[in-house]
């Protein structure tokens, strides 16, 4: 078959675009600069579509799609900054700092942070819910790295790279709703663990200071992430 | 031109916000021109007094001499502004949150005490318990993020309020800023 019988067209707010068949609304929206907020996609990873933050209008379907994991259709007419997805965004983003206890002030990713980020470009200065100030434990028992669960914002990058790429599958979800967290092994101190091999892919995918290596200050914790679609790539290369 | 009624108020923060506005410097002056300070910890009036036009509120709602402050503000002032994050998010006082209040008072005043070991009945207002933002309590206007927000931030959004404009302060700070 013809390469450009698989070529599907659409349009994404207002404009007329061209995909391949199986990409998502999302890498087709950043491919034109069309911005699209996210938070647990990363470029290398799976897409789980946990944030929730990418939802757009698709005409014809009342329900609202994730963008990171919904392919596109030909003639598919997408809105990604309607009135009302911006209203449920900042509202995702204010749940999120009310859940657990992100004091930005004193966090090592202060400054380097991407619900701080993205909190900032959606325009919000304060938060409109009640915070919950839930109690939440800082495990610092690894030799090099903490994971401090009043910053998780329960993204599961950390899972999906130590899964994926390192192929240790240290990390996963335990609990549901708001008792869910992060894990090691079967939720034992991570320093205890037999399974980690310390390589710290999930500290630089971490989008908040959940995450941090040992010794780092307020602001100081800097993540680097641009190995990620490398590994990936050279990984699939391996396996064709 | 009569000039605009000013105020500042300290509530439960580490006063780095006074400080921050404070280090306007030479843009003090030009405030100055336009507002009369007629309330503040960094001048000598006691009582906050009525018909306030514009108050800037710095800290976290702690305890209940900062409510009971922060209901008498609001009462006598025409703009309220959060200024920095103990106000807009209770920050660093509201650390103390997921903690009972019994334990907090037993390691504030009697685990790091070796003389005498109490907790206070007077003179220290009680603490609430839990240290919330402003906006929780009373209704605010206009909403400054920032550990300290940087004097440039408070000289632009108080130039933008003297004017009677709202000031756009999500691309000038941010929470932790």
């Amino acid at each position: 078959m013809a390469k450009a019988a698989n070529i599907k067209t659409l349009k994404i707010d207002g404009r007329d675009v061209s995909a391949r068949q199986n990409e998502t609304i999302l890498e087709v929206a950043r491919e034109n600069g069309i911005f699209i907020p996210t938070l647990c996609t990363l470029k290398g990873l799976s897409n789980v579509g946990a944030c929730r933050l990418c939802l757009v209008e698709v005409k014809g379907t009342a329900r609202l799609q994730p963008a990171c994991v919904t392919r596109v259709e030909e003639a598919m007419e997408v809105t990604t900054n309607s009135e009302r997805l911006q209203g449920y965004r900042r509202a995702i983003l204010e749940l999120l700092f009310t859940e657990r206890n992100h004091v930005c002030a004193v966090c090592v990713s202060n400054g380097h942070c991407e619900l701080q980020s993205l909190a900032q470009k959606l325009e919000i200065t304060h938060v409109h819910f009640a915070y919950r100030y839930p109690e939440a434990e800082v495990d610092a028992s690894h030799e090099r790295f903490i994971v401090d669960h009043n910053r998780c914002i329960l993204c599961t990058r950390c899972v999906r790279v130590c899964e994926e790429i390192e192929g240790a599958h240290t990390w996963d979800v335990m609990g549901r709703g708001i008792d869910a967290k992060v894990i090691t092994d079967l939720n034992e101190p991570w320093g205890s663990s037999q399974t980690c091999t310390g390589c710290g892919k999930c500290v630089h995918v971490c989008p908040t200071g959940a995450l941090s290596e040992k010794g780092k200050s307020v602001a100081e914790m800097l993540k680097r992430r641009q190995f990620l679609p490398y590994l990936t790539q050279m990984r699939e290369e391996d396996r064709s | 031109m009569s000039k605009l009624r000013m105020a500042t108020v300290w509530l439960d923060g580490c006063s780095g916000c006074h400080m921050s506005f404070l280090d306007l410097d030479e843009r003090l002056l030009l405030i100055a021109e336009k507002v009369d300070l007629v309330y503040s910890p960094l001048v000598d009036v006691k009582e906050f007094p009525l018909d306030v036009d514009l108050t800037l509120v710095e800290g976290a709602v702690s305890s209940e001499d900062d409510l009971h402050k922060i209901r008498m503000v609001r009462e006598r002032t025409k703009t309220l502004v959060s200024l920095g994050d103990c106000a807009v998010t209770s920050n660093v006082p509201g650390m103390r949150n997921p903690f009972p209040l019994q334990a907090i008072y037993d390691r504030a005043y009697k685990e790091n005490v070796t003389l005498d070991p109490q907790i206070p009945g007077e003179m220290v207002p009680p603490l609430l318990a839990k240290s919330r933002p402003v906006h929780e309590f009373v209704t605010v206007d206009v909403f400054i993020p920032g550990c300290p927000p940087s004097a440039d931030t408070i000289f632009y959004a108080l130039s933008e309020l003297l004017e009677g404009r709202m000031p756009e302060l999500s691309a000038k700070t941010r929470f932790g800023a």
